[in-house]
């Protein structure tokens, strides 16, 4: 198998199970080394950590709230200390408060921003500055098709989804004169602990509306956003790729 | 004096592609030395690691000459 992320290094955030967890193992397939970040689950961050090493490149784990500027900063120095350098940056890390807009609490509404919006945005200010003394950045927001088209008892998690996307597109106009490409993959239903949690009849509601007629595997969403920081991606930037079975056309 | 703006003309060289000739205490990044705010921006980051100084934002957004830089690393160093 080829390499083409042979000598980078790779962050991802929210790394330790779903799909950033199959992210990481792709990256570290397709050759790079990987930084694992988690926010609660250690053990399980050490096992993608473990998973990693057995491909034969290097992987850290680093606990870090992504939400929490000195935190998604330390995480970024923590990274540079270890490997050298930083090439890849994958802003997977998110969280749910689903609820209804006449009951969601104003913490709901927070928390939810601050890591899957703010999160992005901080992970994303902390890396530029080695990004760009390298003159090479490839970084991947992870959206949701959600964010584009809306959904009941989400509004705080379809707004921070949506932000990405903006932000994605600020981003790589801001930084593509510098060699970084900010680009941006919006999953469908993918079969996670998140999606676990929907009862049957959410599931059949839901598979009703992918014309691929089943949820995604992570592996689904890893090997594009694979692509993204590959060489094959490199005249791509500001763009988001819909990967969710056909659900958004 | 001379050491310091001797380096900072070298970095702003390198970095904006300016002629040594053009580069006077009161030139201007922007207005006369052709950078824009990202030039800036990392002209700031290579001045930190040349001086081994950390320069704070609100610091970097009022340095705009070369005389102020040299000024401010003469002061900060």
């Amino acid at each position: 198998m080829s390499k083409p992320l042979q000598g980078q290094v790779a962050l991802v955030t929210g790394a330790s199970r779903g799909i950033g967890r199959s992210i990481a193992l792709a990256l570290a397939a397709a050759g790079a080394d990987v930084a694992v970040n988690y926010a609660g689950s250690e053990s399980a961050a050490q096992e993608t950590v473990s998973q990693i090493e057995a491909m034969g490149v290097k992987a850290i784990a680093i606990q870090a709230n992504v939400g929490k500027t000195d935190e998604a900063e330390a995480m970024v120095k923590q990274v540079n200390d270890s490997f050298g350098r930083l090439d890849i940056l994958i802003n997977n890390a998110g969280i749910t408060r689903d609820n209804l807009i006449m009951r969601m609490k104003e913490e709901e509404f927070d928390q939810v921003i601050e890591t899957n919006l703010k999160g992005v945005f901080n992970c994303l200010k902390a890396v530029t500055r080695p990004m760009m003394k390298q003159r090479y950045g490839r970084i991947v927001n992870i959206s949701s098709v959600v964010g584009v088209q809306g959904n009941p008892g989400q509004a705080n998690y379809v707004a921070a989804k949506a932000g990405v996307i903006g932000l994605t597109k600020s981003a790589a106009r801001e930084l593509a004169s510098r060699g970084i490409t900010v680009n941006c993959v919006a999953p469908g239903f993918i079969a996670t602990d998140m999606t676990d949690e929907l009862n049957e009849d959410q599931r059949a509601g839901i598979l009703n509306t992918i014309p691929l007629g089943r949820l995604g595997q992570p592996e689904e969403i890893a090997q594009v956003v694979s692509f993204l920081v590959s060489p094959a991606a490199s005249y791509m930037t500001g763009q988001t790729l819909h990967v969710d079975g056909g659900m958004y056309m | 004096m001379s050491d310091v703006l001797e380096r900072v003309k070298r970095i702003v060289i390198d970095r904006l592609g300016a002629d040594e000739a053009d580069i006077k205490l009161e030139s201007s990044f922007k207005d006369d030395l052709g950078a824009d705010s990202l030039d800036v921006v990392e002209l700031v980051m290579e001045l930190e690691d040349e001086f081994d100084l950390e320069i704070s934002d609100e610091d970097a957004e009022k340095i705009t000459t070369v005389g102020e830089v040299v000024n401010y690393i003469q002061s900060h160093t």
